[in-house]
């Protein structure tokens, strides 16, 4: 268990991920710093959702190694129960619980998981829903909200068990574009407060302003990184300079 | 530069859309082929409900006058029900072979059942004591109707019967189905091999037999199998058969409630932190037991329904003890009908009630899982 902090908190080491026969993850090599905000970009299907997936063990690998905060995942119950506990997800989908209300979403995973007393959860759930500016929404039903509030009820749900690290999958993909600004904001405002972040996106604005590191993946594999300045001006692959020219200018 | 907005006041809707005739005219005669059948409609009944009426009121003798009785079901001009039958014979009907001078008990042991199921369908009673409660309520039954403590007599299982055994059997068999049929259902969707194979030998099983043959084994044969002495009460195994039953098929309703949960909740679950069982009992068997109430309800029906069954293997419940009540009776048993339409009305009366709460269920959860639309 080690918690200096210069060890990386999220070690890929020659991770391999087949879907059958499908070769989904080929040879990741991928660390992550404590604290480090990273932007996984690619085309669709390159594997990025199944890498970020990997890190809390909704998608099992099957070669190579792959440590979360000292913990190496592996089958063991154990394990994967100490790293979920470390990592929050937040969903394209936002996967709210319908038939609970906002605030029992929150509470729920403090209460069963954390074992932390109601009236605790429910102060500290508050505090999260304060915090992505939605506390007035408490007692509804999630599809009560619109696409954006639901999305930052989401991100709030994964922020109650205080995660180290969050796991974001395209989080503003299924809302209507008046609404990605509110949820990019509660980001920006996560991204300051030094927690891990690892981002699956397009919104190539917010990776300049936030990512500490852009990672490029095609056909299961890291094409290359870099800081963003370097990536979107200099990008050294062929690969990389297609997709760009793609999504920055269509 | 910009136009104003002007504001149209609301008014009043137009009178043909209310009153009386306009509710005439948009349900009984909204174009000529639902005027017709609306017209045909009230022709039959206007032909047929004297007769029945004649039948069932007019003519019908109410006392229990065998001769009577006998003069209104012969006189063809102007046939008669002889409601009779059941004031003779309605405490064997309702009680079975249950002695006679302590028919008390078993009345006092069915209201309480009638009591407790009226009580747990309100939400106000949703609560922790409510499984204390059912407890409490089926020793109390069964010890007013075994007897044998506290002064009274002793009545052995084989002599219970009517009304107080339908419930029993009903009441029981679903609730012990209930969590058997959760338990399978997840079985069969789990990911071990082993469970996953067992849960579905026994639904298929199941599934695949009458309930009449599940009833005869648990009753015949079972005992074979154990050594003499040993054999449970014949009431026990009958209720396990019944429970086994219906627990199979319950299994398939909830299992069609769990396979239309996305994946994206179990997902998020998981990302949670949330262990199997916790996933399960609290994202994703109440969303599915959610979407499946009305055959749910159908299944609890049926289970009612099926026990009166339990009469091929001697136990005479409702339908058992009408045979029991008019079979030997050569003054009574031209009537049967009648006394079948009496115990109709009280499986009816069951069914209906049933079938109205499952209604209200649906209605109540329609209205706390309301959608977008309804924000603020
Ligand atoms: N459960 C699965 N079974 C089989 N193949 C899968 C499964 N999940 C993903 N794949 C395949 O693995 C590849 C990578 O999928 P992944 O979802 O990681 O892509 P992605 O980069 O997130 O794409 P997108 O931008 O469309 O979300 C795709 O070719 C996909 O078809
Ligand atoms: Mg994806």
């Amino acid at each position: 268990m080690s918690d200096t902090s210069d060890s990386p908190i999220i070690q890929f080491d020659k991770v391999n991920k087949w879907y059958g026969q499908f070769h989904a993850l080929r040879d990741i090599d991928l660390s992550v710093a404590r604290g480090e905000r990273i932007v996984v970009c690619g085309p669709s299907g390159s594997g990025k959702s199944t890498l970020i997936r990997c890190v809390n063990w909704l998608e099992e690998h099957q070669e190579g190694r792959l440590i979360v905060d000292g913990v190496e995942l592996s089958d063991d119950p154990k394990a994967i129960e100490t790293v979920r506990r470390t990592v929050g997800m937040v969903f394209q989908q936002f996967n709210l619980f319908p038939h609970l209300s906002v605030l029992e979403n929150l509470t729920l995973a403090p209460t069963w998981v954390g074992r932390l007393p109601l009236n605790e959860a429910r102060e500290r759930a508050m505090a999260q829903l304060e915090r992505v500016r939605i506390a007035d929404q408490a007692n509804k039903y999630p599809l009560q909200l619109s696409g954006g509030q639901q999305q930052r009820v989401a991100i709030a749900r994964a922020l109650c068990l205080t995660p180290k690290i969050m796991l974001l999958d395209e989080p503003t993909s299924a809302l209507d574009p008046e609404m990605i600004k509110e949820v990019l904001d509660v980001m920006i405002e996560l991204a300051g407060q030094g927690i891990t972040m690892l981002c699956v996106t397009h919104e190539m604005g917010f990776a300049r302003s936030i990512a500490d590191r852009i990672v490029f993946m095609d056909q299961g594999q890291i094409v290359e990184q870099n800081a963003p300045g370097e990536f979107f001006a200099n990008p050294a692959n062929e690969r990389t300079r297609e997709f760009l020219s793609k999504i920055l200018n269509h | 530069m910009s136009a104003t907005f002007i504001v149209i006041p609301a008014r009043a809707a137009p009178v043909r859309m209310l009153g009386a005739r306009a509710w005439i005219r948009t349900h009984l005669f909204p174009d000529w082929k639902n005027g017709v059948a609306t017209v045909l409609i009230a022709a039959l009944v206007a032909w047929y409900l004297p007769q029945l009426l004649d039948w069932a009121l007019f003519n019908a003798v109410f006392s229990n006058d065998n001769a009577a009785c006998r003069a209104v079901a012969h006189d063809a001009a102007r046939p008669g029900a002889c409601w009779g039958v059941i004031t003779e014979k309605y405490r064997v009907i309702l009680f079975g072979r249950f002695p006679h001078a302590d028919h008390w008990r078993p009345l006092l042991a069915s209201l309480l059942l009638v009591l407790m199921l009226v009580a747990s369908c309100r939400p106000r009673c949703w609560r922790r004591w409510l499984a204390p409660a059912w407890i409490a309520a089926f020793a109390a039954f069964f010890l007013l109707m075994r007897g044998g403590v506290a002064g009274l007599t002793y009545v052995e299982t084989a002599r219970w019967g009517g009304l107080p055994l339908t419930l029993l059997l009903a009441t029981l068999g679903i609730a012990a189905a209930f969590p058997i049929a959760v338990l399978a259902a997840l079985g069969r969707l789990s990911p071990l091999p082993a469970v996953r194979a067992a849960c579905i030998g026994y639904i298929e099983l199941v599934r695949g037999v009458p309930l009449i043959s599940v009833l005869f084994m648990a009753s015949f044969m079972f005992p074979l199998f154990l050594p003499p002495g040993m054999t449970p009460d014949v009431l026990l195994r009958v209720l396990a058969g019944i429970t086994l039953f219906a627990a199979a098929y319950l299994a398939e309703v909830v299992r069609g409630g769990l396979q239309a949960i996305p994946v994206g909740q179990i997902e998020a679950a998981k990302s949670l932190g949330l262990g199997y069982w916790q996933t399960q009992r609290r994202i994703a068997l109440p969303q599915a037991l959610r979407h499946v109430v009305p055959a749910i309800m159908n299944s609890f029906i049926s289970t009612f329904k099926d026990t009166s069954l339990v009469t091929v293997v001697s136990l005479y419940e409702l339908t058992g003890a009408l045979g029991l009540a008019l079979r030997g009776d050569t003054d009574w048993r031209p009537f049967y009908f009648e006394a079948y339409l009496f115990i109709a009305v009280i499986y009816w009366t069951g069914c209906y009630a049933m079938s109205s709460y499952s209604h209200w269920v649906e209605r109540r959860l329609a209205v706390s899982n309301q959608t977008a639309g309804n924000a603020q």
